[in-house]
């Protein structure tokens, strides 16, 4: 008789925790479902007002005149994000490929703390640094304002390297062993055998890895505040200074009201939707692995 | 195992107001807005809270829109703004005039410009006039750097300056009046615009219609580059944010903002 009411007593204890942990869960989702409800009910009208099409494409940012088009933004972003891929993706996959297959055990060990702490700055410091040193460097010995799309490439392509080199090092030891053994057992040198068997093999992951490196660089906004310039045009090289989607809402949103502060979230719904397709590719590419 | 958990849930409700009520301080006052005008309002509570012990009041910045909704929702006691209020602002905001602050034109300390008439400030801000070689300067491309949309201090310079033209959108954007001097004083080929009580040894202010920026041209009005700072306020509130404004505009608050650069409210 105890017996049986201490086991029913555990059973409630059970069920109690479960739903609560799962009332947690649903919780945050929900957090999602009102940021997601509030920017659209804040940014839609505007957008839908002004016609979405005009709003994507226009060229004039001017929202004390009522000019709302964000193409100088949008442009902006891709270039930035571009060049951040140009130079942290061939950096990021050649330090996941020493590591996973050239790299010293102890040697390996050194680094992967280092990479992980390169994770952790705040961006705020790259942007910083960025700024007193990287700035200064580009306008004494390129030319113009230093403040430009390169200055926001480099930190961005520094910033990018820990995600895509965690992913595509994860890619490239979840290959069977087997692969690395059949390719060697054909005389293959070791370098043919990455170059030829395994970066191939993990091809899927590796594109994973710069999907997410590219939200992370899409999506990042103090440090590239700190060192693009923010200009609204439609840069002409990679020493102008541009403003991203990020940026624009950043540097704004302070002052913004009435339609203004409407525009700059329907600048969110179009930053949202880009981050969405981004890590949605990137899950279907994994899961399809 | 449950009870415990219970037991620490209500524990987190009940601490629940006690947290909220930080954000609070007891007879605190809360004042947030300009960029502009907060380095003076801080200034001004500094200064109150030393001969008020019991006092609290919290200076936050955001900008003058942000300052303004504070003020409207009630989050701030007292709003600062640096540019007018809006028509729709007005009719539900009481607005004093806490000084009135002069917008400075700055170059980087190397530059052998040193003066410009308006006409040729609204031609390099508007794009028209891209080398400092057309206003007396070296051969060098101007690196024209302006605030962001919706910043008082833009929208002053707008009116007072740039009239119906429209300020370049290729300029540099920076989005406080630190941050342009920061950019002003590194780049040898920029120009800027912010307020004068912030300019220093970092950045060179330049002459606009003949008429130095200084303090007494900026009293006796001959310099034109000017706008006021207002403190704004949803109705009559606290006695304390009523006691911390009537000291702002006495004499010795007053004296206390020209001592850092500004110019009284009242001549």
């Amino acid at each position: 008789m105890n017996k049986k009411l201490r086991v029913s007593q555990t059973e409630v204890a059970e069920r109690a925790i479960t739903r609560g942990l799962a009332l947690i869960a649903f919780s945050s989702l929900s957090v999602l479902a009102l940021i997601t409800v509030f920017i659209l009910r804040e940014g839609l009208p505007v957008m839908l007002n002004l016609g979405i099409g005009e709003f994507l494409t226009g060229g004039r940012w001017a929202p004390s005149a009522n000019a709302f088009g964000i193409m100088p933004m949008i442009l902006g972003s891709v270039y930035v994000t571009l060049g951040a891929l140009v130079l942290g993706v061939p950096l990021g996959l050649s330090c996941a490929v020493f590591l996973v297959e050239l790299a010293p055990r102890s040697v390996a060990a050194a680094l992967r703390p280092a990479i992980q702490l390169l994770a952790g700055i705040p961006s705020v410091i790259y942007g910083f640094w960025g700024l007193t040193t990287l700035v200064p460097f580009i306008r004494n010995t390129l030319g113009g304002p230093g403040l430009s799309i390169l200055a926001g490439a480099i930190i961005l392509g520094i910033m990018i390297l820990p995600t895509v080199i965690a992913i595509s090092e994860d890619a490239l030891r979840a290959l069977p062993r087997s692969y690395k053994e059949a390719s060697f057992s054909l005389g293959a040198s070791h370098w043919q055998t990455i170059w030829r068997v395994l970066l191939p093999a993990a091809r899927s992951g590796i594109v994973a890895a710069v999907v997410l490196g590219m939200g992370r660089a899409v999506g990042e906004t103090m440090a590239v505040i700190m060192v693009l310039g923010n200009a609204v045009q439609i840069p002409d090289s990679i020493l102008d200074p541009a403003r991203t989607l990020t940026t624009n809402i950043g540097i704004e949103m302070a002052y913004a009201s009435g339609d203004h502060r409407a525009a700059l979230f329907a600048t969110g719904i179009v930053l949202f939707l880009i981050i969405m397709i981004l890590t949605g590719t990137a899950n279907l590419i994994t899961s399809r692995r | 195992m449950t009870q415990r958990l219970l037991a620490l849930a209500a524990a987190l409700l009940a601490a629940l107001p006690l947290l909220l009520g930080c954000a609070r301080a007891q007879g605190g006052v809360t004042v947030a807005g300009s960029t502009s005008v907060q380095p003076f309002a801080e200034a001004l509570a500094e200064e109150y809270m030393r001969q008020h012990p019991s006092a609290v009041i919290n200076v936050q910045g955001g900008g003058s829109t942000a300052g303004i909704q504070a003020a409207l929702t009630g989050a701030a006691e007292i709003g600062m703004s640096s540019r007018e209020l809006k028509p729709d602002e007005q009719a539900q905001l009481v607005e004093t005039v806490i000084a009135q602050d002069a917008i400075a034109v700055v170059v980087h300390p190397s530059n052998p410009v040193g003066a410009l008439s308006l006409e040729q400030t609204r031609q390099i801000f508007s794009g028209q006039v891209t080398n400092w070689r057309a206003v007396g300067g070296p051969d060098k491309p101007i690196h024209a750097v302006t605030r962001e949309e919706g910043s008082g201090t833009r929208g002053a310079f707008q009116e007072l300056v740039m009239g119906k033209s429209d300020i370049n959108p290729g300029s540099i954007v920076q989005d406080s009046n630190g941050a342009v001097r920061q950019v002003v004083a590194d780049d040898p080929n920029a120009i800027g615009y912010i307020s004068l009580g912030l300019v220093n040894e970092q950045v060179k202010p330049v002459s606009v219609g003949k008429v130095p920026p200084t303090h007494e041209n900026v009293v006796d009005g001959s310099y034109a580059l000017k706008r006021p700072f207002l403190f704004v306020q949803k109705g009559p509130q606290s006695a304390a944010a009523e006691s911390f404004i009537k000291y702002t505009l006495s004499p010795e608050g007053q004296q206390l903002l020209v001592s850092e650069g500004l110019v009284p409210a009242k001549k």
